[in-house]
């Protein structure tokens, strides 16, 4: 597509709504992904209410959820189905489809240099399915039976039948098409993806040119194109044993008086399917905020990210060990034991690319001339919950001490810090740093470290105590810890985070209003404006469809070279601290 | 009224806060610079502060292993529970080493390379050396853990000959727990969901418990047949006779089961006790089995170290040797009302949150006293 092809008139219908320009509909899945952030963290106010005063009666609850909290008293019912779709929607609709839909879009093709997206109508389609998917997951919390209540993992049977727990009725139904919806959506995202940065590359981006934030969503969609149709296929079989007396996952049960008429199937295949898909997601989460961070940190550092081919090492190391660690999952499932070994085996080797990465971000660091710009500060939040979100992997990686952790808030404590903290700091910092790309302007600077310094100290504050729940054995999706006099000393550990979850949550809105605020008032962020490498950043202030308005420039360089020495002490180009990639070789310059 | 009062400040709010912002941003336009770009200033605060919080930060986690640390479990209570509580203690030793290097340097290097306008940074692009360490260490690290673990892991799963271990059935359903015993014979008998009625409470399948799930059945057979007979209204009959097709197979299925049964089978299953306590000799080592009725439920025992899930459809076991009376942990843990529990831990419906299971460990006399006072369930059909 050319750039005069893209001049013509465009109605409002088809500039706003089903545009199929790369960078309208990244700031639709943004937009869509920050609403669905603020219901899916509603939940978890309100059930985080419920674990820390299980006592109390909150007003707020009933205004909220009506007959599901009668006299303020959250029904139990209700309690799992507001953890099942916290769940869902956090994983699914904000930390894949919010965080990879949004920066995929946006910076693939300004990244690679290429007009759009390889179909721009797919692209279209991928967000309107991703819509349509999110509107029956939030309608599902509005109906008479309750939302699907079996947790985000959804294991059969309970998922299966009505009779176990009234949200495995309609809202089941509702959850099972909303999900088929999003695979289908992120499948054809993902496709598209891939097809875009293999073949659309402009004139001198050969591959190890690409920015790391290139590399992350490539491997990141090559992930999402392998493991989801599995998550489909699990969806589907459910589907069947739910409708049409199938018995894939169901066998023997009695319940409700009855023997059902299953035969022979077994729950533990779905968990195979399900974790086929639900480990590789974790880095499906994870990797596109590690490629964001990666380019922030080193535009911002001014200095090249240290270890480049590393780093694309370790990314691609990670991604083909996702596959094959999903069953440490399962280690207490009934699988074989056997089967432990294994994939304790794999699962703890993950540490060594891990750790190459946060050593690697570490060294990035040093020696640097560190700009601390709100999506820096997020950035090294990122490092810092990667870290600390990780090592606590180890515990649960490793098959005999989960035995004794498994399912409980250490579990919770360590992927809320590993993959949301730091996928949602990943996130946070790409909004701030790449603003400008979408709306030409800045973002407040004040009001991004308020936000940021509320939001870390809140998140571990909220995180961090978790574990300590977990050592004394208090399991997760509990209604109330009362049933329990082992427990009655946790009670303290529970108010704490639920007081930070509060004050974490208020502070989200700071960044809704500088958001909102910022897309029409703030100041003009000029062409350029952290003075960075790589490509998107010579594209004109206006953003126009087809992204260049003449020729797409041409790449000499990769995108790290920043502070680079050049001639008699001077920079490349003197007085300039970084090189552009469209930047031709200088006389007797070393390339990368 | 309260409420469109409250809507009205925040919104009044927002517009304010708005305002203040446009005219600190036009302010610094004048001044001839963007009020949103990074200023020395700003890398000194936030540089300084990120330090300040990387400090705050370890002392939290220090405050709060001193304030919380001892609440997590008490001691093992079983014989590979101190192996376990070993390999966690070595494991979390590597990581706090590691979480006590990494955050200082991440937020010293912050502080220390906040930005200065016009410094240059060092270009320094890679170092095949230091990368090299850096994958080196925490191989040789994880072999370590992985080989520690594995080993652990295989002497708790693969117990030698674990069918001479005390057999004890666990059965979970929506929201309890019931425990059977083998009884003299140390053999559980066959279980199966036709068979759960009455005092049946597992669906054990003998002889006995076979004769009484059909005359059970039979029982509500004849009473839908009075109905289906003797009724006036013709749906209810059509109901009734519905109930009792339905009825006549199922106790073809009981019958059926028993036939597919072995003699051997059904004859062990005689003297199997159903309780709703679990009661363990210490220091005799012991077979859990787990069964479930209708949905997934994992059964932990966190003192012990203990979790295995209960899958329908599937049988599972866990093997251990309880070492701790509950009379030392009461001692142990200076709790003189300390029980051991088994808890749901795998999310069941409602009432999830409180589906446990009385755990009660004894000397081999006492356990023996208790076990003559229960009767099996052939006795008390």
């Amino acid at each position: 597509m050319s750039a005069e092809h893209a001049h013509h008139e465009e109605t409002f219908f088809q500039k706003y709504i089903f545009s199929m320009d790369h960078k309208m509909i990244a700031k639709q899945f943004l937009i869509t992904g920050i609403i669905m952030a603020f219901i899916g963290m509603a939940l978890s106010l309100f059930f985080r209410l419920q674990i820390a005063w299980p006592e109390e009666s909150f007003p707020i609850l009933e205004s909220f959820l009506g007959g599901w909290a009668p006299d303020g008293q959250l029904d139990p019912n209700m309690y799992l189905g507001l953890v099942t779709i916290h769940g869902t929607i956090m994983v699914f609709f904000v930390l894949t489809a919010g965080l990879s839909g949004t920066f995929s879009n946006l910076l693939i093709p300004l990244q690679i240099g290429a007009r759009d997206m390889a179909s721009a109508f797919m692209n279209m389609l991928s967000y309107w399915m991703f819509f349509v998917s999110s509107v029956i997951m939030v309608a599902s919390l509005f109906i008479e039976s309750g939302p699907a209540s079996a947790g985000w993992t959804i294991y059969p049977p309970l998922s299966a039948l009505p009779q176990a727990i009234s949200g495995s009725g309609l809202g089941m139904n509702l959850w099972l098409i909303s999900m088929a919806l999003f695979v289908a959506s992120s499948t054809i995202g993902a496709l598209n993806y891939i097809v875009t940065i293999l073949n659309l590359r402009t004139k001198g981006m050969s591959m190890s040119r690409l920015p790391l934030t290139m590399w992350a969503f490539l491997v990141t969609a090559v992930i999402g194109v392998l493991s989801f149709p599995v998550l489909f296929s699990a969806v589907l079989l459910l589907i069947f044993d739910r409708s049409f007396g199938t018995s894939f996952y169901l066998s023997d049960i009695l319940i409700g008086g009855e023997v059902l008429g299953f035969e022979g199937g077994s729950p533990v295949l779905f968990e195979h399917l399900f974790w086929f898909l639900g480990h590789p997601e974790v880095y499906i989460v994870l990797l596109p905020a590690l490629g964001l961070s990666s380019e922030i940190i080193s535009t911002n550092a001014r200095k090249p990210i240290f270890g480049y081919k590393a780093m694309i090492g370790s990314i691609v190391g990670i991604a083909f060990l996702s596959f094959i660690v999903w069953a440490h999952h399962m280690f207490i499932s009934g699988m074989s034991p056997f089967l432990g070994s294994v994939f304790t085996f794999t699962t703890l080797l993950i540490a060594i690319p891990s750790a190459v990465k946060a050593f690697n971000y570490l060294t990035t660091l040093w020696k640097g001339n560190l700009q601390m710009t709100p999506a820096m500060m997020f950035s090294i939040g990122l490092v810092s919950a990667f870290v600390t979100g990780g090592l606590t992997g180890l515990i649960l990686g490793d098959s005999t001490l989960d035995i004794n952790v498994h399912d409980t808030y250490f579990v919770v404590g360590h992927f809320h810090i590993v993959m949301g903290l730091s996928a949602v700091f990943g996130m946070m910092a790409g909004v701030y740093h790449w603003f400008p790309k979408m709306f030409g302007r800045m973002l407040n600077k004040q009001l991004g470290y308020l936000h940021f310094w509320l939001t870390i100290i809140c998140a571990y504050g909220v995180f961090f105590p978790m574990h300590y729940l977990g050592l004394a054995a208090l399991p997760r999706r509990y209604y109330s810890n009362s049933a329990f006099p082992m427990f009655d000393d946790l009670v303290e550990i529970n108010e704490v985070i639920t007081v930070f979850a509060i004050i974490g949550g208020l502070a989200q809105f700071i960044f809704l209003f500088n958001f909102f605020y910022s897309i029409f008032k703030g100041s003009r962020s000029g062409k350029n404006p952290w003075r960075a490498n790589s490509l998107e950043w010579t594209t004109p202030e206006e953003r126009i469809h087809g992204n260049w308005p003449g020729e797409i420039p041409e790449v000499h360089r990769w995108p790290y070279d920043y502070s680079k020495p050049g001639k008699n002490g001077e920079y490349v180009i003197p007085g300039q601290d970084f090189v552009p990639q469209t930047v031709p070789a200088q006389d007797g310059e070393e390339m990368h | 009224m309260m409420n469109f009062l409250l809507i009205a400040v925040l919104i009044i709010a927002v517009v304010a806060i708005a305002q203040v912002l446009r005219l600190m941003e036009l302010s610094s336009k004048i001044g001839g610079e963007d009020v949103n770009q990074v200023t020395n200033k700003d890398n000194d605060k936030q540089g300084r502060n990120l330090l300040i919080f990387g400090i705050l930060f370890i002392l939290a986690f220090f405050y709060q292993t001193y304030r919380w640390g001892g609440l997590a479990l008490p001691v093992a209570a079983s014989e590979h529970g101190v192996g376990y509580d070993n390999l966690m203690n070595v494991t979390m030793g590597i990581i706090i080493f590691v979480f006590l290097i990494t955050m200082p340097l991440l937020f010293w290097f912050s502080y220390k390379y906040r930005g200065v306008n016009g410094r240059k940074a060092t270009f320094f692009s890679h170092n095949n050396k230091l990368e090299l360490i850096w994958t080196v260490i925490p191989a040789v690290a994880l072999t370590v853990l992985i080989t520690y673990g594995m080993s652990l892991w295989n002497e708790i799963m693969f117990p030698e000959d674990p069918k001479s271990s005390l057999q004890i059935e666990v059965y979970a359903k929506q929201f309890d727990w019931t425990v059977r015993y083998s009884g003299k014979d140390n053999k559980l008998g066959q279980a199966n969901v036709r068979y759960v009625g009455g005092q049946n409470i597992t669906g054990v399948i003998s002889k006995s418990s076979s004769k009484a799930r059909v005359a059970e059945l039979t029982e509500e057979l004849m009473s839908a047949k009075k109905t289906a007979t003797t009724h006036k209204n013709a749906i209810k009959v059509r109901k009734a006779q519905d109930e009792m097709e339905r009825l006549t197979k199922k106790i073809d299925l009981v019958k059926a089961i028993e036939l597919q049964t072995t003699v051997d089978d059904l004859a062990i299953a005689e003297d199997d006790i159903i309780v709703k306590e679990l009661h363990l000799p210490v220091g005799r080592r012991v077979q859990l089995n787990f069964r479930s009725q209708d949905i997934i439920h994992s059964a932990y025992l966190p003192h012990f170290r203990v979790q295995m899930n209960c899958v329908p459809g599937a049988k599972t076991s866990f093997t251990f040797v309880p070492s701790k009376t509950t009379e030392e942990m009461k001692t142990i843990t200076e709790n003189d009302e300390f029980e051991y529990v088994l808890m749901c831990n795998k999310i069941c419906g409602a009432a999830h949150y409180n589906m446990q299971l009385k755990v009660v460990v004894e000397s081999q006399e006492d356990y023996d006293k208790w076990m003559s006072e229960q009767k099996s369930l052939t006795a008390s059909l």
